[in-house]
């Protein structure tokens, strides 16, 4: 029992590895640094080395000014009062302009036109990060489906943020930046567009996600429990299948049949992270914009119940009725 | 030594969720089902936890039906101008019961009868109090006259005794305990601006991080709170996502308000959709309407009689919502009938009709008090 993994108490020590050589146009890389018992624990136990480079310095320079931005709105709302800050955390919200702005472009910064700014560099930090990790995959001669995983959840984070409310024509139907503030705007969006549940591709986002989580944790079991015959070093035995990888297969033929193979998993957890949020995004983009009320498209298209209805008349159609 | 401290850890790992879960209502639950299967369309309750249905004070001293006869009080008294159409012996009746209800002698500062009246001349409108109780007067006549739909699912609406009186609201006090006023304007800078929401410990919104102030929209105002749209795919139909924020704070204080599920008006599936609804939502839909007239025709038509005091911090007087009736009980005071012992409030008599000209109606078996006989007067349908 001395290979590592994560219940392995053995940590490996010895000379500090600087990784490969860089190419040319490449900036300096810093570190690596060191090794730590506790990141050990449950890593890797060298820290570094961190290639930052201009995209990276660039990214967590917008991404900074977007928390600055966001933090000290939140900071302003409750009177400056640090107390107050730290008791309302949860509440506190960064809110996109009201509807009567439309898609002003720069509306009074008290009225949402903070958030537009902050929504800019947040915007522009994910997205050099995406440049980075796309550029650093390449550099190290890696495929690119880091950076294509993480493309997928930036597409549902612009759908929310900024592809939809142009398609609506007006800010405000976009996301507030607080804890529970975007929790009252999702269950507001559903209650607004008839009922979220409705929403095929919110459904198949929904099932990707859950399978996404069983995924990880039928694989994350299956491999520890072949770790004692050296199972983790799965991608190895994806060309040489030793006992651990036979094993393993054999576990999923007895109880459900069939096996995915050492590599066709990753492909499987791959796909199911990626479709969650590009199912998501496709779902979102298309309410307001193409279906107005989910539930009623849904039944008319076979696809929802409709209940028994109870006999209760809509008060406002009688006549006389107050208003 | 190693094995006492992974006996905590074990001990402290039973004990977190426990300590996590104690935020939960651990006691028994009583469900009741009220649309149809697998649509969780049920009333979930807690006994040991529910607000218990406040006490009814008895009347100060029993109604007889001969009390209902003799001179009007506006034959007896000056300056009556709603309840001059009582017999002199009920009006004394109504009056020791007002007082008992809003402002007792001794539990309320300056209480009993001096609260509103100045005893060297009951009739002087003086006091503020005075005018105020009057055109409370006429608002509860307004409501159990006027908007019967909002009390027609009350087991007390056959026998004619649903509705309120003084005491549903006030309980001994001469405010209300559950009133709104409207919320002070948002600051022009983000310094201590909260955008009119994102406050917590708000308990009129259920602590919820929505916009605090729904009130004076639609309870005061009469905003649109149907933000779903009626139709599968966008025509003209315009609601924002802040303003179905706002109808959700409101809906949130009716829950809370009441006591009750979404589920006691709407199928959550279609909230909008009203033949799938409850009959409970039309009785709301006419509350809303019944509060909006209570507030603007009665409350704030009082603007210049309020003393500061009585104003809340953005200068409007303190006003009613579900709550100040309701108290977190779907049924006020349990649903018991209280206006059977106050007929004189349940709107103005017919003034050309003596008492006992329209039939009683059957009187429900729990009413069975000496009060019979009060159901002889009619009030104006």
């Amino acid at each position: 029992m001395a290979y590592q993994n994560i219940f392995t108490q053995v940590q490996l020590r010895g000379e500090l590895e600087p990784g490969v050589p860089l190419g040319p146009h490449n900036d300096p890389r810093y570190g690596p640094f060191g090794f730590t018992y506790l990141m050990g624990k449950i890593g890797g136990s060298q820290i570094g080395p961190v290639y930052l480079g201009t995209l990276g310095v660039a990214s967590l320079i917008c991404g900074t000014i977007a928390i600055v931005i966001i933090g000290m709105n939140m900071f302003a709302s409750v009177h400056w009062d640090p107390i107050q800050f730290v008791r309302q955390f949860f509440w506190l919200s960064l809110e996109p302009p009201p509807a009567k702005y439309g898609l002003k472009i720069l509306p009074p910064l008290a009225e949402g036109g903070w958030w537009l700014i902050a929504g800019f560099f947040l915007t522009t930090s994910i997205l050099l990060w995406w440049t980075r990790t796309y550029r650093r995959a390449r550099e190290l001669g890696m495929g690119t489906h880091v950076a294509w995983a993480f493309a997928s959840a930036i597409w549902l984070y612009l759908v929310l943020g900024f592809i939809r409310p142009l398609a609506m024509g007006s800010w405000s139907e976009a996301v507030p930046f607080g804890i529970f503030p975007h929790l009252d705007w999702t269950a507001a969006f559903s209650i607004r567009y008839g009922n979220l549940f409705y929403n095929p591709f919110h459904a198949l986002s929904i099932a990707f996600l859950y399978g996404s989580s069983l995924l990880f944790a039928m694989h994350g079991a299956t491999i520890l429990a072949v770790g004692r015959y050296g199972g983790e070093r799965e991608i190895e035995q994806i060309t040489d299948r030793g006992t651990a990888s036979e094993r393993a297969a054999l576990f999923w033929r007895w109880t459900m049949g069939f096996n995915a193979t050492m590599e066709s998993i990753h492909r499987w957890a791959w796909w199911f992270a990626v479709l969650t949020t590009l199912t998501g995004g496709i779902g979102i983009l298309l309410t307001g914009t193409v279906v107005d009320n989910w539930y009623l498209w849904a039944v008319e298209h076979h696809y929802a119940l409709q209940y028994p209805a109870t006999g209760v008349v809509d008060p406002a159609t009688l006549p006389g009725a107050p208003q | 030594m190693m094995r006492n401290f992974a006996t905590k850890l074990a001990g402290l790992a039973l004990l977190a969720p426990a300590l996590l879960l104690a935020g939960c209502e651990i006691g028994t639950k009583t469900v009741s089902q009220a649309g149809p299967r697998g649509a969780a369309l049920m009333q979930i309750s807690d006994k040991s936890s529910a607000p218990k249905a406040g006490v009814v004070p008895d009347p100060p001293y029993p109604l007889t039906p001969d009390m209902l006869q003799g001179p009007k009080a506006s034959e007896t008294y000056q300056n009556v101008k709603v309840l001059g159409d009582l017999s002199t012996e009920e009006f004394n009746y109504t009056m020791a019961s007002i007082t008992n209800w809003v402002a007792p002698d001794g539990a309320v500062e300056n209480g009993g009868c001096t609260y509103c009246h100045n005893v060297e001349n009951m009739a002087s409108d003086e006091k503020y109090t005075k005018v105020v109780a009057r055109k409370m007067l006429q608002m509860t006549r307004t409501i159990n006259s006027q908007w019967k739909p909002h009390f027609a699912l009350s087991a007390n609406a056959s026998a004619g005794n649903a509705g309120v009186t003084c005491w549903t609201c006030h309980r001994g006090q001469p405010v209300p305990a559950y009133n709104w006023s409207s919320a002070v304007a948002d600051p022009k800078t983000i310094t201590a601006n909260k955008h009119g929401q994102n406050t917590p410990g708000l308990q009129s919104i259920a602590y919820a991080s929505l916009p605090y102030d729904p009130f004076t929209s639609y309870l005061e105002g009469k905003e649109n709170i149907r933000v779903q749209a009626t139709r599968p795919l966008p025509k003209d139909h315009v609601a924002s996502i802040g303003s179905t924020e706002k109808t959700y704070a409101l809906m949130m204080h009716m829950s809370t308000g009441l006591g009750v599920n979404c589920t006691y008006c709407h199928n959550t599936q279609a909230f909008g959709n009203w033949s799938e609804s409850q009959p409970q939502r039309v009785s709301a839909w006419y509350g809303i309407r019944m509060v909006r007239d209570i507030n603007n025709n009665y409350i704030n038509a009082l603007m210049g009689v309020w003393p500061a005091n009585r104003l809340g911090p953005a200068g409007d007087p303190k006003k009613v919502v579900c709550a100040t009736c309701h108290q977190q009980i779907n049924k006020p005071l349990g649903g018991y009938p209280m206006l059977k012992d106050y007929p004189g409030l349940k709107g103005p008599y017919h003034s050309a009709e003596p008492a006992a000209m329209t039939p009683t109606p059957a009187t429900p078996p729990t009413a069975a008090t000496p009060v019979a006989a009060a159901e002889t007067a009619k009030p104006a349908a």
